[in-house]
């Protein structure tokens, strides 16, 4: 029977849409796998020798630390791990028996990239303590019990993504968390760093979370097994919806009129809202950039570009897919694709200057550094807008809205055209201002992105002709695709 | 009103859709019957420049419809689902349609008022997202988003599909009263033929691609496709 299973899973993968049919892109979806995977063991391997460098105990270290990278990685699950329940629905009338449709779709999300990208980080630093004489057994011992803490994260995502915007209360954790280590009126890690040391130090503690893990699974088992039904844990819910004029905007115009669609798809859908929480995450994106000797100057460009990007990045990157489910009826109708065009150019517009106020925290750095993040959002606006609509008539994924899973990850939405599309956006500015710093100085690099900016801002409304014509162009091709989902 | 010239369609080398000629006057009511696959939806697609034809062309209204877009200011069309938009509530859809045919929100409001009936008070202020109506009620969403801005070529795929026996004869009186209207020229596909027989002038049966019978609305006409299409 679960061969049957294995065999539906498979066909899934290899036929979903975007894993695409095109040889071309397969390979650089493999490199692009390969390449994470292995920065991620890298850091494996290097976490150590890295630590002992800076005079500490690398396994006291990441213990230490491993509070906040199990909460944060619970906050990343809830936000994009996505609960295998919407395919079980067709096996039900089928001749299995619900223990293993329980069993099989627990089973499948041990499997989940969620889970087994901690083992590319772990599996190499834990070899490495090994090879520097840890103790052999002990170091197993505590791998399985970090192993076993991933897992309940597993199934505490499970358990709790029935609950709406639990995310933000523990992201508010984290932050009091962090905030009171940091003021050192708190500290955390004083209680949970010997609790992981003695996974390594006691024979046996790291039972705890194995039989805690089990539990979780019993529970979740016959949580699962109790609500196998359509009007229980199958049901979708539904929202209660509230009929928005957003007046306003009608002065407008057709403007006004897309405008008010836009805010209402990005209120409304789980996969646009996230595009929101990320794009404020991108704000903080300069902390490591800026008061860092380690960064060279000219990545200072690099942070300025994206603190004000989020946005434009993780939105933007995807016009027009966002209308993908009804992009059959923009077609029929009397719609100018400028009108079209125009009203996401100003929505990335306002995201971008509204990002660029927002930090203006970042004075404290000086006011060097928020010139940086305005030349930065300058170009944002006045070439990266136009380079992602562009980028838009060939990104023709087809975007669900309803799945909040999938910006990153998610095998069925890694999208490598996307993360091609975003180097030209970065690589450009990045020259113009290594070129300034080389051959003058920093406001001159400054002045040379953020000229280019104005430049694009000028020729807005030729860039904008070329971007209707391949819009038109791609038209019949882009139909097609958005009418292949799932 | 619409001009059809050797239209060709062909998939990989499979011909989908081949009509060498087909001539809908103005205000005719036409329907299109035929059996899955026969070419309906595709050749409705190729009316609304969704899809490419391979060869040959259409005028709406001497509008060629892959070259010019003229013709969607007169045309309102309903082909599936996917021409919703799952995350409005039935009124914003209305609005937002109205907005692109230029029509004011009293205007949709007098034509929604209208329709009431063919809502049977599951449409309007019942606090759901399209995306969760059934599928009946969001056919119905659908239907009425076509009229809005009186448009003078109306095109409805499948439009008795998946709706209750009330709603069925309410729609059937909606689409006779366009018909009436000698500036409306109405399409309707379906796989019912009486329902089709019920509300068109004129109806074509299309079999594999191609036009099989061409009849003007009669008596017998229910009877002749029975005949033609039974086994």
């Amino acid at each position: 029977m679960i061969k049957k299973f294995i065999y539906l899973e498979w066909k899934a993968f290899i036929r979903s849409a975007s894993f695409g049919k095109n040889l071309a892109m397969k390979i650089i979806i493999g490199f692009f796998m390969i390449y994470f995977s292995l920065i991620f063991i890298g850091m494996g391997v290097g976490a150590f020798y890295v630590l002992k460098d800076m005079k500490l105990e690398p396994l006291v270290t990441v213990n230490k630390f491993l509070i906040y990278y199990f909460l944060f990685d619970l906050i990343i699950r809830l936000l994009m791990q996505s609960i295998p329940v919407l395919n079980i629905k067709p096996l039900l009338v089928l001749p299995f028996k619900k223990l293993t449709i329980v069993h099989f779709s627990l089973g499948k999300t041990a499997l989940s990239f969620f889970n087994w990208i901690h083992a590319l980080f772990f599996i190499p630093f834990s070899v490495v303590l090994i090879l520097n004489g840890y103790d052999v057994v002990e170091i197993v011992f505590w791998h399985l019990g970090i192993m076993a803490m991933i897992y309940i994260n597993n199934f505490l995502n499970i358990i709790l993504s029935n609950i709406d915007k639990l995310f933000v209360v523990f992201a508010g954790i984290v932050l009091a968390l962090g905030g009171a280590h940091y003021y050192k009126i708190f500290d955390i890690t004083l209680f949970t760093t010997p609790f992981f040391q003695s996974f390594y130090d006691i024979d046996g503690v790291f039972l705890i979370p194995i039989l805690v893990l089990a539990g979780l699974y019993v529970f979740t088992f016959k949580y699962f097994k109790k609500n196998l039904y359509l009007d229980a844990g199958l049901s979708v819910k539904h929202d209660i919806a509230s009929t928005e004029n957003l007046t306003w905007l009608n002065q407008f115009g057709t403007l006004g009129t897309f405008l008010k669609n836009d805010i209402k798809l990005i209120k409304r859908n789980k996969r646009s809202k996230t595009t929101i929480f990320m794009s404020v995450l991108f704000l903080f994106y300069g902390f490591i950039f800026f008061g860092n000797s380690h960064q060279p100057a000219v990545m200072h460009i690099f942070a300025g570009i994206f603190v004000s990007g989020g946005f434009l990045f993780v939105f933007g990157q995807f016009v027009p897919s966002w209308d993908s489910s009804y992009y059959q009826l923009l077609m029929t109708q009397n719609v100018p694709y400028r009108g079209y065009i125009t009203s996401k150019w100003w929505l990335i517009v306002i995201a971008t200057f509204v990002s660029t106020i927002l930090a203006s925290f970042y004075i404290f750095y000086g006011w060097e550094v928020y010139l940086t993040i305005v030349a930065g959002a300058i170009y944002n606006i006045g070439v990266n807008s136009h380079l992602v609509l562009l980028g838009g008539a060939f990104t023709k994924t087809p975007i669900d809205l309803s799945n909040a899973g999938g910006a990153f990850g998610d095998k069925k939405a890694f999208n490598v055209n996307a993360m091609l599309l975003t180097l030209p956006k970065i690589v450009l500015p990045l020259l113009l201002y290594w070129l300034g710093l080389h051959f003058g100085s920093k406001p001159i690099g400054l002045s040379l992105v953020a000229g280019a900016g104005v430049l694009g801002f000028i020729f807005k409304e030729k860039v904008f002709s070329l971007i209707e014509k391949r819009y038109k162009m791609e038209k019949y091709s882009t139909i097609s695709a958005y009418k292949q989902k799932n | 009103m619409i001009q059809v010239n050797q239209l060709l369609k062909k998939y990989n080398g499979t011909t989908v859709l081949n009509i060498e000629s087909l001539e809908i006057p103005k205000g005719q009511s036409f329907g299109l019957v035929g059996n899955n696959g026969a070419g309906k939806t595709t050749f409705f697609s190729l009316l609304l420049d969704l899809i490419q034809p391979s060869n040959g062309k259409i005028l709406n209204q001497n509008i060629q419809v892959n070259t010019s877009e003229n013709w969607k200011s007169f045309t309102g069309s309903f082909l599936d689902e996917s021409f919703l938009i799952g995350y409005l509530t039935p009124e914003e859809y209305f609005y937002f349609i109205g907005d692109l045919r230029n029509q004011n929100k009293a205007d949709v409001d007098a034509l929604l008022a209208q329709h009431e009936e063919f809502f049977n008070g599951e449409i309007l202020n019942n606090k759901k997202y399209l995306r969760d109506l059934s599928k009946g009620n969001q056919k119905k969403v659908g239907i009425i988003a076509t009229l809005i801005g009186n448009p003078e070529v109306v095109i409805l795929d499948e439009p008795f599909a998946n709706l209750d026996p009330t709603t069925v004869s309410r729609l059937k009186k909606i689409i006779k009263d366009l018909a009436d209207n000698p500036n409306v020229t109405v399409l309707v596909s379906s796989h019912d033929l009486q329902h089709t027989v019920e509300v068109c002038d004129r109806i074509v049966a299309l079999n594999k691609g191609e036009i099989v019978k061409d009849i003007q609305t009669s008596k017998e006409t229910l009877q002749e496709l029975e005949l033609f299409f039974a086994v």
